[in-house]
């Protein structure tokens, strides 16, 4: 047996060699060889099942990131292997479709990369007992279906349905992905089996670690209400809608809830979350079914009402956790049975359904139910499949669709009649809904067969002549109808090899060696029996009142999930860029003002609030008379430059406090410091004498009174503060001065000045730097000045 | 006695700085201001001198060295800005 690493890496390496195919043999269709990838990973999967079915479990390690904990490993159980052949049994078959399907003009190798980028994802999704791992998976799948969803991506729609997806599957991810790592704080492992047992239900992050892994799960199975995503990805080729869309991917959030059921199904907020959303959503998704127009619209509510019915089938099945191994708990296990009998058949039947679809769309140019009709005649294998798939969705004899409702129908009883978590007050709601949503499944089953293939032919409304399909795109769905009336035969051969042991892993806790009941197709008259036959009585009378008045519901008014969806993107847009203009005025004064509200918030904020400004004169210098006076120069001619009125008198002030500060540092004395401040400050000057030359006459400012007194508060704020904050540090030395070593600069450096041994010896690192600021700024100016914008390129700046 | 002496005329420098100084700040036209940068200049010079006298030190001297030749610069760039409006001209024939 192949190690399930590699199996799930195949795919992956098939995408990267499918492109040289693609270029290497352009005459063959490249789908062909994509074909055998699935085919070999079914066979191997295949092999696996006598082993699954006695109770074993494979586990293999492949190490990544060991110090965190991150490992590929895998595992095998009877829950994996379900969807394993569900994955690639259905992906064989949808590849050989989309042979068919798709012509070779269409960009064959893209689809083909996608796809199987898609099936490895798949794969390692459901074989990963690392959470990380799984992660990685789970995006990959939402990288892939978006890739796939807008394959024609010069269509709107189909970037519209994309962007869609991604964005709501992406959040479910995260969710997720936050949910993991609370369980990863909780249990401190990343592998799945070990959190079963490791888990504490009494620990804080319990219930917010569940909410978070419902969300990602319920995303992904597009779940109430997060299931708009869903018909807007219909715009994918049908193949993809066949395969991610109805069979696999949307199944990977019941596959996580299945999985988790052992860590947290033992909770009441589970069981309540999980199965009335399902039924909620199975409600709603067949509700809107019916009065959908496009038969892949229609398809897609289906797969929502459809997969929202296997959901609360394991919210229903997890009571049997809570009850533990007992008699009683034999009833609810047998709901999560149904779950995974009817997600099996759910793949088989929407798969021929949505392959259907696709002929009649291929065929006939057209998916609109209004202007089909007729087609039985023109198409008698396709409607053979169509009414096949139907009526197993339907829930009728002799289709595989009929025991598991049944089965699902049973279960929503039997929980009504519950009498723990409470059911008791709301016990009947379960059956109602189901079967009310029931009723609606049935109705649009038969809109798709009725509506397609009966009535009159209307060659006019199609695109095409309406003939069969050819051969190789109808074995597919030929071999899923016969799937679909196999297991109505021999369920029971599916029962025991796949789901027990699928079942087994869903309650490992439990010891299911008592509970096993083989599903019959007869079981005599009970409740379950008289709801279907009441579904079919009632669903045809609607049909019939239906097809006479023209619609039945009003149409989908402004308060949908999708306007909410629509309008918080664009009420997302708005604000962000509202808010962005306001503040990001371009005006350089504003931003000014910004920093300096920070610096006065951060630096004055702190000091005040941690106590820090302290005043301490005892041990400065006096003030001598000189040192006054040439303060008091400065702060004249300070003054005197913000009133100045024009450009040179402020110039030549600034040079006075530029002399000033020169004389300053003579008094302090410093006379390497001053000799610098005095020719830098003289170039200054002449510098701004040289700009000033291209600069017009200062003219009055026109800023408005509140401008500028909030100019005056915070520049005088900023005085304040930096002034206190230098003399509280002045006032506090923590240390002695390392100036004494500095004194050795004869002995350590052979110099007399002091001053130049730190700048070219003790320090000569910053020297170096500074000296090449300066280089910098050189040739800066040299560069501004030189090079400047040619005639046709005046707008370098916009661009 | 000298220490006295010295620090009566820093004061005085000081004093015509700040008189200097309303001059620049006053003082009605360009010119006006101009000399009283450079009498600034002068009056700094002598400042120094002074100080290094009373510091007992011969380290400012190139500073006032420095100032006498950037006091002279900087009034011609002054004058040269006034007169022609630009401090350093293009050659005409280029």
């Amino acid at each position: 047996m192949i190690s399930i690493q590699l199996a799930i890496m195949i795919p992956f390496l098939a995408a990267i060699i499918t492109p040289f195919f693609y270029k290497k043999l352009p005459r063959i269709h490249i789908g062909w060889f994509v074909l055998t990838v699935p085919i070999v990973l079914f066979i191997s999967l295949i092999r696996f099942i006598p082993s699954i079915a006695e109770g074993k479990a494979y586990i293999n390690t492949v190490q990544w990131i060991p110090s965190y904990g991150i490992n590929f490993t895998t595992y095998v159980d009877g829950l994996s292997i379900i969807f394993g052949l569900l994955i690639t049994g259905i992906g064989s078959l949808v590849i050989l479709y989309s042979i068919y399907y798709l012509s070779a003009k269409e960009s064959l190798h893209h689809f083909y990369i996608y796809l199987l980028l898609f099936m490895g994802a798949m794969l390692g999704v459901i074989f990963s007992d690392n959470l990380m791992v799984l992660y990685v998976f789970w995006e990959l799948t939402s990288i892939s279906s978006f890739l796939l969803i807008a394959f024609w991506y010069h269509r709107k729609k189909s970037r519209y349905g994309a962007q869609k997806a991604l964005l709501i599957t992406f959040g479910g991810g995260i969710a997720m992905l936050s949910s993991f790592l609370m369980i990863y704080i909780m249990t401190d492992t990343m592998s799945v089996r070990e959190i079963i047992s490791l888990i504490d239900t009494n620990h804080a992050l319990f219930i917010p670690a569940l909410l978070l892994l419902l969300i990602g799960a319920f995303t992904k199975s597009a779940q109430y209400p997060f299931h708009i995503w869903l018909p807007d990805a219909m715009e994918a080729p049908t193949p993809v809608s066949a395969y991610l869309h109805s069979a696999t991917m949307v199944k990977a959030g019941i596959y996580l809830v299945a999985r988790f059921t052992p860590v947290f199904g033992s909770h009441e907020v589970w069981f309540w979350l999980v199965s009335s959303i399902g039924l909620v959503t199975l409600f709603w998704g067949s509700f809107n079914a019916v009065r959908q127009i496009d038969l892949k619209a229609l398809l897609a509510y289906s797969t929502i009402s459809q997969l929202g019915l296997i959901m609360s089938l394991f919210g229903i099945g997890s009571i049997a956790l809570q009850l533990g191994a007992s008699e009683n708990s034999i009833i609810y296990t047998q709901a999560s049975f149904a779950a995974l009998f009817h997600l099996v058949n759910h793949s088989t039947f929407k798969g021929a359904l949505f392959m259907v679809v696709g002929i009649v769309d291929h065929e006939v140019g057209t998916r609109d139910i209004r202007r089909l009709g007729g087609l039985m005649a023109f198409m008698p294998v396709s409607f053979t499949i169509a009414l096949i798939g139907s009526f197993s969705m339907a829930g009728l004899p002799p289709f595989n669709g009929f025991l598991s409702k049944e089965m699902f129908f049973e279960a929503v009883v039997n929980v009504s009649q519950s009498d723990i978590f409470s059911i008791h007050v709301f016990g009947l709601l379960f059956p109602i809904i189901a079967w009310i949503a029931s009723v609606f499944t049935f109705i649009y089953c038969m809109i798709i067969v009725f509506k397609t293939f009966f009535g009159p032919y209307r060659p006019e409304k199609l695109e095409h002549e309406a003939h069969e399909a050819k051969v190789g795109m109808l074995i597919p769905p030929i071999i899923l109808a016969a799937l679909i009336i196999g297991i109505f035969i021999f369920p029971n051969m599916l029962g025991d090899y796949i789901l027990r042991p699928g079942l087994a892993s869903i309650f490992p806790s439990l010891s299911l060696e008592g509970s096993y009941e083989p599903i019959s197709i007869w079981h005599g008259f009970n409740p379950a029996l008289w709801m279907t036959i009441g579904v079919v009585v009632i669903g045809i009378v609607i049909f019939r009142i239906q097809s006479r008045r023209k619609s039945l519901y009003i149409p989908p008014g402004k308060w949908t999930f999708d306007q909410l969806y629509n309008s918080t993107l664009e009420q997302i847009e708005l604000r962000g860029f509202k808010i962005t203009s306001f503040y990001m005025t371009g005006s350089l004064r504003d931003y000014l003002v910004y920093i300096f509200l920070f610096l006065m918030v951060s630096v004055g904020g702190i000091f005040l609030f941690t106590d820090a400004f302290t005043f301490d004169m005892s041990s400065n210098a006096p003030i001598t008379l000189y040192e006054s006076l040439i303060v008091f120069t400065m702060m004249a001619a300070v003054i005197a430059i913000i009133f100045a009125k024009s450009r040179i008198t402020a110039i030549l002030l600034n040079g006075v406090l530029g002399y000033s500060i020169a004389l300053l540092f003579v008094l302090f004395r410093a006379p390497d410091l001053a000799l610098t401040q005095l020719v830098v400050e003289t170039v200054t000057t002449a510098l701004f004498l040289l700009c000033f030359y291209f600069l017009p006459e200062k003219e009055k400012e026109d800023t408005a009174q509140k401008t500028k007194s909030v100019n005056v508060i915070v520049s005088i704020l900023v005085g304040i503060i930096f002034v206190s904050v230098a003399l509280s540090v002045q006032g506090g030395k923590l240390f002695e001065t390392i100036s004494a070593y500095f004194e050795n600069a004869y002995e350590l450096a052979g110099a007399h000045n002091i001053v130049n041994a730190i700048l070219g010896d003790f320090r000569a690192f910053d020297t170096m730097l500074e000296v090449i600021v300066l280089f910098i700024g050189g040739i800066g100016v040299y560069t501004l000045i030189k090079l400047k914008a040619r005639k046709e390129a005046e707008n370098i700046e916009n661009q | 006695m000298i220490g006295i002496m010295l620090k009566i005329s820093l004061t005085l420098f000081a004093l015509a700085i700040v008189i200097s100084l309303y001059r620049i700040i006053r003082g009605p036209s360009i010119p006006d201001r101009v000399i009283a940068m450079d009498m600034i200049g002068v009056n700094l010079i002598s400042a120094i001198a002074a100080i290094s006298i009373l510091l007992n030190t011969k380290a400012y001297l190139e500073v006032i060295l420095i100032l006498g030749i950037l006091a002279f610069i900087s009034t011609i760039a002054l004058s040269k800005f006034i007169e022609r409006g630009v401090i350093i001209e293009h050659k005409r024939d280029r």
